[in-house]
């Protein structure tokens, strides 16, 4: 797994290209909905301008996604592209894990 | 053999149990208000736990690896669907749908179609370690809005949460996931919702993660053990807040038709009582009790050692019935039916008539086929089914083989309860172990049966006899009489006590007893005749001596009349002569002269 997740890490790096596709999904504007916005755009900001798409969903309103994506523990990110799925949650206040977890250094 | 109908019902216990808890539900106005429950439909439970579980609380249901949670939990959602229009929410941790679908479609629930009609919604949770970043504080939203949209998407009335402890293994923070876990259960109540949570059994605690300390209305524990190969499932109520249950470990079974608890005994002795008695089919022992028989609704034991005759005595018991027109189950645990069949042509009882005339079914099993507990099950579905009025198990004794004895009478005490509500008869038989078990605590079963037959062997003279005295009888009077209990080809009788000096005689020394006593009174008529002779010659001898005294006294007699005679002519002959001389005397002797002339 490790392994893996370090040939992708490389091929990442040298696709330079590559758009990321997140989703962060939060119930309600609560105080931990609001932390992990900010939390996770400073983050995405600083390593990846321009790179990336993020979709903030609120379960509250839309139950249904809740259920296709399978969420237990909000906030959750999600990142769809590129491979592979990984799922992070929290309010994204350890930087280091949320960057470990998007594959980024 | 076992794909039936088994629809298990206690009538009575229903009763009461509806009577107890709905009545005051529905005034609560009168009466002050108790905990509403909320009926499972799983057989049994709803009995010990007087009407269900708390409506609208979460219960938590532990217990080990296959004990059967899952199941339990399943069904509670299934019956409220089906049979009391609650439709309900089943929350997965650990099987996703299909998988739950298939292992409950071999109960009979068919959980797709009661998706489809929206009864039941299933809900599969995952969540996998390795997927999952944690990356700083959350909370469990997101469960709750999924659990929030299945219920309110149904309108569901329970909900089950199987087995939530999973999210454990899923995630980390254990401070997180505690708080969101009581956070959870108080929605749940908020809700409304009748929920059952399970757990899995932890070592010291009651499910690993200490649920219990969040649900702590009522906490049922399921428990599988394997004693001597054969498994028995325990159910046993741990805790249930404000309420009276039964606080036993209960036997339970999962088969074809879902889960059915056994209540071990029920909690009234309130069944009904007939005082019509029915013959014993043996015509001599009914005249052993006052009534002449049975009482209808009541238990017999017939106890004896092997080979006296104890499946005859259940036999000619049953084949009376039969004659009268009652319908009988035998369940025979050591013969096969052909057997009991066979054996009791060669005395008399044409049992295969019965058979066919439909009043007579037999169940016959090896006791190692299965637990007790399943045997109890088979033996409430056979006479579910078949409705008999008089039931014989034959012999008790060898359930034993597949459980302790405390096992067996627990088993029988039940079996006895469930036949006494159903006013059916029973006779069981069990065979004494002469030197194992002393015939007081035969089984412990004496103190549940109302009639209690003991069948003993008899040995003396180099053969073996069988005496058969009534032991107990509860409600009327009985002889207290050893009798000899005698099979031949005509059936079974019972021959008149016989009391020689030495005591009891049976057998051959009895006959040869009777044959001697038969020579003494020959003996004694014909001395009787000697002295009827003797006496008839004394009499005879005396009278000749009467005879022979009245002849002497006669000649005395006579005697004596002779002289008396004598006398009397002597006297009237000097009387005369005397009158002469006179006569002589005044005249002159001419005249005397003259009168010699004359």
């Amino acid at each position: 797994m490790v392994i893996e997740n370090g040939e992708d890490y490389n091929n990442w790096n040298t696709n330079e290209d590559s758009v990321y596709q997140l989703r962060l999904f939060v119930a309600g504007a609560s105080s931990l909905s609001i932390r992990a916005i900010n939390n996770l755009k400073s983050i995405l900001t600083e390593h990846l301008e321009g790179r990336y798409e993020l979709e903030v969903i609120d379960i509250h309103q839309q139950p249904l996604i809740a259920l296709s994506e399978d969420i237990t523990a909000v906030p959750m990110l999600v990142k769809k592209f590129p491979a592979p799925n990984r799922k992070l949650i929290g309010d994204m206040s350890d930087t280091a894990k949320v960057l470990r977890g998007l594959s980024i250094k | 053999m076992w794909i039936q109908i088994n629809i298990f019902i206690f009538p009575l216990h229903y009763q009461y149990s509806m009577s107890s808890t709905l009545p005051s539900q529905q005034n609560s106005d009168n009466h002050l208000a108790t905990l509403p429950k909320t009926l499972t439909g799983i057989t049994g439970l709803d009995e010990i736990t007087l009407g269900g579980l708390p409506t609208g609380r979460p219960t938590l249901i532990c217990g080990g690896t296959g004990c059967g949670k899952t199941l339990f939990s399943l069904e509670f959602l299934v019956r409220g669907a089906q049979e009391y229009g609650e439709p309900g929410v089943f929350m997965a941790f650990e099987e996703k749908p299909q998988e739950l679908t298939m292992n409950v479609a071999s109960l009979g629930f068919n959980l797709a179609e009661l998706q489809k009609e929206k009864k039941i919604k299933i809900d599969y949770v995952h969540i996998d370690r390795s997927e999952i970043e944690e990356t700083g504080e959350y909370d469990l939203e997101g469960l709750f809005i999924r659990l929030g949209y299945a219920i309110d998407s149904i309108g569901a009335k329970r909900v089950v949460l199987d087995t939530i402890e999973n999210l454990f293994a899923g995630l980390t923070d254990l401070g997180i996931l505690r708080a969101e876990l009581r956070r959870l259960f108080g929605w749940l109540k908020e809700k409304g919702v009748t929920a059952i949570i399970t757990g899995e059994t932890g070592e010291k605690t009651l499910t690993r993660q200490g649920l219990e300390e969040y649900v702590s209305d009522c906490v049922i524990l399921l428990d599988h053990r394997i004693i001597n190969q054969i498994s028995t499932r325990r159910l046993r109520i741990i805790k249930y807040r404000g309420t009276v249950h039964g606080t036993n470990e209960y036997p339970f079974l999962i088969d074809e038709e879902g889960i059915s608890v056994l209540p071990v005994t029920s909690l009234l002795l309130d069944k009904p009582v007939s005082s019509e008695c029915i013959p014993t089919g043996i015509t001599a022992l009914d005249e052993m009790f006052s009534r002449g028989g049975y009482y209808r609704g009541s238990s017999i034991l017939a106890s004896g050692t092997a080979g006296t005759g104890k499946t005859s005595i259940a036999a000619s018991f049953v084949n009376q019935a039969c004659l009268n027109g009652e319908r009988c189950l035998f369940f025979g645990f050591e013969e096969s039916p052909q057997q009991i069949i066979r054996n009791m042509g060669s005395i008399g009882m044409n049992l295969q008539s019965h058979v066919d005339a439909g009043l007579l079914s037999f169940y016959a099993s090896r006791p190692t086929l299965y637990g007790l507990e399943m045997h109890l099950v088979a033996i409430h579905k056979a006479i579910k089914k078949f409705k008999p009025q008089v039931v014989v198990l034959d012999p008790i004794t060898n359930l034993i083989t597949i459980g302790s004895v405390s096992e067996v009478k627990a088993m029988l005490v039940r079996l006895i309860d469930f036949l006494q509500v159903e006013q059916i008869t029973v006779m069981f038989t069990a065979l004494t172990l002469n030197n194992i078990i002393n015939e007081q605590t035969d089984e412990g079963v004496s103190s549940l049966v109302d009639a209690w037959l003991l069948i003993k062997d008899i040995e003396m003279n180099g053969e073996r006899n069988k005496g058969l005295y009534v032991m107990k009888s509860r409600g009327m009077k009985h002889s207290n009489q050893v009798r000899e209990f005698v099979i031949g080809e005509e059936g079974l009788s019972l021959l008149d006590v016989y009391l020689g000096p030495e005591g009891i005689l049976t057998g051959s020394a009895r006959e040869a007893h009777k044959l001697e006593e038969q020579t003494g009174q020959k003996l004694h008529t014909n001395a009787l005749d000697r002295k009827d002779r003797e006496l008839e010659r004394k009499r005879k001898v005396l009278e000749s001596k009467i005879d022979s005294l009245r002849t002497e006294f006669e000649s005395t007699e006579e005697e004596l009349n002779k002289i008396y005679t004598e006398e009397k002519i002597k006297n009237e002959v000097i009387l005369q002569t005397r009158e002469q001389m006179k006569n002589l005397r005044s005249r002159p002797s001419g005249s005397e002269n003259e009168n010699f002339k004359r």
